[in-house]
């Protein structure tokens, strides 16, 4: 298990990280999501001890690691560019931490065979790193920090350099390959999508902070703050300023739903996801909004359209192919038990009715 | 990166350090102990102060001297980084050849530095030297051992002989970093050759420039061997440097302590004159690392 | 603007090829019409980058010709054949400031200065760079950056066609959705001839008119994303396109009727009649998951997996007699039990030796 107690750090005059209290438990999968810059990266080289944090603690199996050195921890890293031993074989590669532990040759044996058939790599243990695919390299990269049985093991956004099915390939066996260990893994991306797809737990992440760690459906599903729920939207969230007063949220001189009265009235944000909004009218109770169309974009099975209400701009996202000319004038249909409902501080104070239920 | 603090890394320093203050510190403190003492001789020292180093700076011969290393290391500047520049670009980036060219250009510099001085002179003569013997045959009369320009001409051309190839294998291993999609952007842009220097050859090679030109500056500077094997400081005192001043004190003269002070100052100078390249250079634009995730 | 004509184009890196396995590109014959809005899709190593170099001109092909509009082209220069192309890291003048760095390619042309101002500003302000103008652009971070470098494609009115070189994968999804937006913006707005390399298929399909898919040097199909959805010419489309692609499974067909995982099911077309096995393809899209007491003869007895929660639907992942399935059902919709899976037959495609085979009339 693995603890950070109110870590901090602070380079120069920038904070880099600040005031991150988080517990990994054994055996689970941990998701960094957040923009480029967040400190998804310095988290995980404070979690690996490649750098010292400048506050707090961290403490694995209730120990503090904060005096040992990075070689003394069981850590094993997986990084966006590829990284191997440009000279060494695939075969040595994958047996190179445990020649520096020194295993016997036999378990070496056995250990990098095993990884290599988990990873599709029986072919091509002969050839140097150079004369294999991208993908290939990164599996390799892979084989040897699965054969470290490291107990923690931090992947930095490992596949963003791959072209996009073989992600969704390996995406699916990372999961599967390290759960055998029993190892804390730790994955850093920009994809609300991937987070999505791999479950586990996922921390949202924005300038250094954790803002939300959760069950990842959960984060999705009942963001503490608009912040997270704009880091978890793919695609964007789309947001209204609102005023409460009475029952009635009001965007201008329109009722945009009812509100509960027991809220104060003030200034809130509605939020709500693409899909929820339709062409077609739907269930009782359901809202229209007049919209412009700015674009459209097609992907086959889905449609995304671009419009702007007034000063907002919203995406619709519809199942199926919907051709709509740019400038048109249409109607839009939603359901105002779908928003979310965020105070003036950006705090959340009410999502979709469904989900309130579940939690 | 702060890494954990780890005792045992000054074990490995410990070699070294005694090493360095053998051969240096302990030289040089004794050197400070000369510049400021006086001798008759017998070993008999006593107190001189700042004499000697008010003797040196007053003096007419140090400043000569020091005014020669300044333009020396002016003209070496001025030739040598364009020149390296340019013959860095020539060089080719892929293929056969890059080694080929290596080599060529590391040659010079592997030559022990009085065989140098040795070959240039043997080049100059114009009895049996080739380029002597040329310029005799074009109707020059070549005798740098008594004229004052042609020595400094001989001296400068054999350091750039020597030198340059320096300049170019930074240049050379700055400009092959730059990444191919700049020069397809720039042919894109419809950039001119020139342009395509200014814009992303020059700017890239900002880091190893300032190397090379620290590097040039501070040899040039000091340099010794070289003009001392060619023109032994002549003729007259055309071609004398300040280090080769220096040992005509030290050594012809046996005067320790003038010889002391003169020393430490010209070991001041150089270390002043650095430095303040160095933070002007450093100023005219060279980034400081970013954030580990800022690197894509 | 430019139609742009490829005549038996092929290209190899070996000064030598002796066979089909030399070629980065095998032989292609097409035509981008002019004001056109294309995606190159396909894997990493597919030929979709040496295409677009060679088109560019920045790689001469070994073979065949590329003409703008009638003209020859294939000995031009980059710069002569009046192109801009945005590579995939922001390519940027770290001596000038944004604005300068705008009007770089229009002075090197010798464009008047109150021209190149006129339409620099323009440009900064479609971008949404006006404050930043004259900022050095080495600080910008690098959403900005490849802005410019985008701008610096866009800013010349007159260009034959503008290439992409994987120009989004340095930036955060977020910022991908809006520059996506303004691609296609920009793409109304002057109707340039636009050739988009990429192996992200939501880029692709979103960005383009006419998709081309490429793998290993070949081109696959070509079609609208529509058409590649709903009818991939080759299973390899099927699989490429689509998150999660698309089910492959064996079967046999006679007449309008093709038997897959022991059930029979009528498509309601007739297709040539044909003695080996084939293979059937449903995306999961359409690939119902009921309850197997309620679906009765029509559903197919599937073993689940598991069932990945994604927020926007639910990925269903098991298998049937035959292979993996894979579907997608409504976020609200739960698993049941004792599951079968049901097909919508109009979705259902056959394919013979990877190819699509079309039904008769």
């Amino acid at each position: 298990m693995l603890e950070l107690v109110d870590v901090g750090k602070q380079v120069g005059g920038e904070t880099h990280i600040a005031d991150v209290s988080l517990t990994l438990e054994t055996g689970s999968l941990n998701i960094l999501l957040g923009p480029t810059l967040a400190g998804k990266t310095s988290l995980m080289r404070l979690m690996a001890g490649l750098d010292k944090p400048t506050r707090g603690d961290i403490l694995m199996n209730g120990e503090s690691v904060l005096g040992r050195s990075v070689r003394k921890r069981s850590v094993a890293m997986v990084y966006q560019q590829f990284i191997n031993y440009p000279t060494l074989t695939v075969y040595e590669n994958i047996a190179s931490p445990m020649r520096i532990a020194g295993r016997d040759r036999g378990t070496i044996e056995s250990k990098v065979r095993e990884a290599a058939e988990l990873l599709k790599l029986e072919e091509l243990l002969d050839r140097t790193p150079l004369n294999l695919s991208g993908g290939q390299q990164q599996r390799t990269a892979l084989a040897r920090a699965l054969v470290k049985e490291a107990e923690l093991v931090l992947l930095d956004e490992p596949l963003a350099n791959l072209d996009y099915k073989l992600r969704e390939e390996l995406r699916e066996e990372l999961p599967r390959l390290f759960a055998r260990t029993g190892a804390i893994l730790v994955y850093a991306t920009t994809e609300p999508h991937e987070a999505l797809l791999l479950g586990g737990k996922t921390a949202t992440m924005a300038e250094g902070r954790v803002t939300q760690f959760g069950t990842t459906i959960d984060v999705y599903n009942r963001p503490h703050d608009l912040h997270t729920a704009e880091t978890f939207a793919d695609p964007p969230l789309n947001t209204a300023p609102v005023r409460k007063r009475g029952t009635e949220l009001r965007l201008g001189d329109r009722t945009l739903g009812p509100a509960p009265e027991s809220l104060p009235d003030g200034d809130y944000t509605v939020a709500i996801r693409p899909h929820h909004v339709s062409l077609q009218p739907g269930s009782i109770g359901g809202l229209s909004l007049p919209v412009r169309v700015d674009s459209t974009e097609i992907t086959g099975s889905e449609t995304f359209i671009h419009v702007s209400m007034g000063p907002e701009s919203w995406v619709v996202l519809t199942h199926g192919v919907h051709r709509v000319d740019k400038g048109q004038d249409l109607s839009i249909h939603l359901d105002p038990a779908q928003f979310y409902l965020f105070d003036a501080d950006g705090l959340l104070v009410r999502s979709p009715r469904r989900h309130d239920e579940a939690a | 990166m702060d890494k954990p603090f780890d005792n045992r890394a000054w074990f490995f320093v410990l070699p070294v350090f005694v090493l360095v203050a053998i051969s240096a510190i302990i030289p040089l403190m004794t050197v400070v102990n000369y510049s400021f003492q006086d001798t008759f001789g017998n070993n008999v020292f006593f107190w001189a102060g700042f004499e000697w180093y008010a003797d040196v700076l007053a003096s007419d011969r140090f400043r000569s001297a020091l005014l020669r290393n300044l333009l020396f290391s002016a003209i070496i500047l001025l030739i040598e980084i364009p020149l390296g520049i340019a013959i860095a670009l020539c060089m080719p980036r892929k293929g056969v050849w890059v080694s080929v060219c290596l080599v060529l250009m590391a040659l010079p510099l592997l030559i022990p530095w009085n065989v140098v001085g040795t070959i240039w002179q043997v080049f100059g003569r114009s009895d049996i030297g080739l380029l002597g013997r040329s310029l005799e045959f074009v109707g020059i009369d070549f005798n740098y051992g008594q004229s004052a320009i042609q020595s400094w001409i001989i001296v400068v051309m054999m350091d750039v002989w020597h030198w340059t190839s320096l300049v170019v294998l930074l240049c050379y291993s700055g400009l092959v970093a730059i990444p191919e999609a700049y020069y397809q952007a720039a042919r894109i842009d419809g950039a001119s050759r020139w342009k395509v220097f200014l814009h992303i050859q020059l700017p890239k090679m900002q880091r190893v420039l300032l190397i090379a030109v620290l590097l040039r500056f501070m040899d040039s500077f000091m340099i010794y061997t070289e003009p001392f094997v060619l023109t032994g400081g002549g003729p007259g005192t055309t071609t004398t440097f300040l280090s080769i001043d220096l040992v005509k004190m030290a050594i012809g003269q046996f005067d320790l302590g003038p010889a002391a002070a003169m020393s430490i100052i010209y070991f001041l100078i150089i270390l002043l004159l650095s430095w303040v390249f160095y933070t002007v250079m450093t100023n005219f634009g060279v980034n400081a690392a970013d954030r580990p995730e800022a690197d894509r | 603007m430019a139609r742009i004509t490829l005549d038996a184009l092929a290209h190899s890196y070996s000064p030598n090829p002796t066979g089909p396995a030399d070629y980065a590109l095998k032989q292609i014959d097409y035509a981008w019409e002019d004001g056109g809005a294309y995606a190159l899709l396909g894997p990493s190593g597919c030929g979709k980058t040496t295409l677009l170099n060679i088109i560019s001109g920045l790689l001469s092909p070994s073979s065949g010709r590329i003409l703008f509009d009638e003209r020859d082209v294939t000995g031009l220069s980059p710069e002569r054949r009046n192109i801009a192309q945005v590579f995939q890291f922001p390519v940027i003048y770290d001596t000038m400031t944004v604005a300068e760095n705008l009007a770089f390619p229009l002075l090197n042309r010798g464009v008047e200065r109150a021209e190149v101002d006129k339409r620099v500003s323009e440009m900064l302000e479609t971008l949404d760079l006006t404050t930043q103008a004259r900022r050095r652009a080495r600080g910008l971070n690098a959403d900005e950056k490849q802005k410019i470098s985008l701008g610096r494609g866009l800013v010349r009115y007159d260009v034959n066609a503008i290439l992409f070189d994987e120009p989004l994968t340095v930036i955060d999804p977020h910022m991908k959705w809006q520059l996506r937006t303004k691609l296609k913006e920009l793409h109304e707005q002057f109707a340039h001839t636009m050739i988009y390399v990429t192996h992200d298929q939501t880029e692709a399909l979103t960005f383009a008119d006419k998709v081309v898919v490429m793998y290993e040097g070949e081109v696959v199909q070509i079609g609208t994303p529509e058409q590649l959805f709903d009818e991939p010419e080759h299973t390899f489309v099927g699989y490429f396109i689509g998150s999660p692609g698309m089910n492959i499974l064996p079967g046999r067909i006679e007449g309008s009727t093709v038997t897959v995982a022991g059930r029979q099911i009528d498509l309601g077309r007739d297709y040539p009649a044909v003695e080996e096995p084939i293979e059937i393809g449903i995306r999961p899209e359409f690939v119902a998951v009921r309850e197997a007491r309620e679906a009765g003869t029509s559903g197919v007895p599937m073993s689940v997996r598991t069932v990945e929660d994604i927020g926007r639907y639910k990925i269903v992942r098991g298998e049937i007699e035959g292979g993996r399935l894979d579907a997608v059902i409504d976020e609200s919709d739960s698993v049941p039990t004792s599951a079968a899976a049901v097909f919508d037959p109009a979705r259902i495609n056959v394919y013979r030796d990877s190819h699509l085979l079309r039904a008769r009339g």
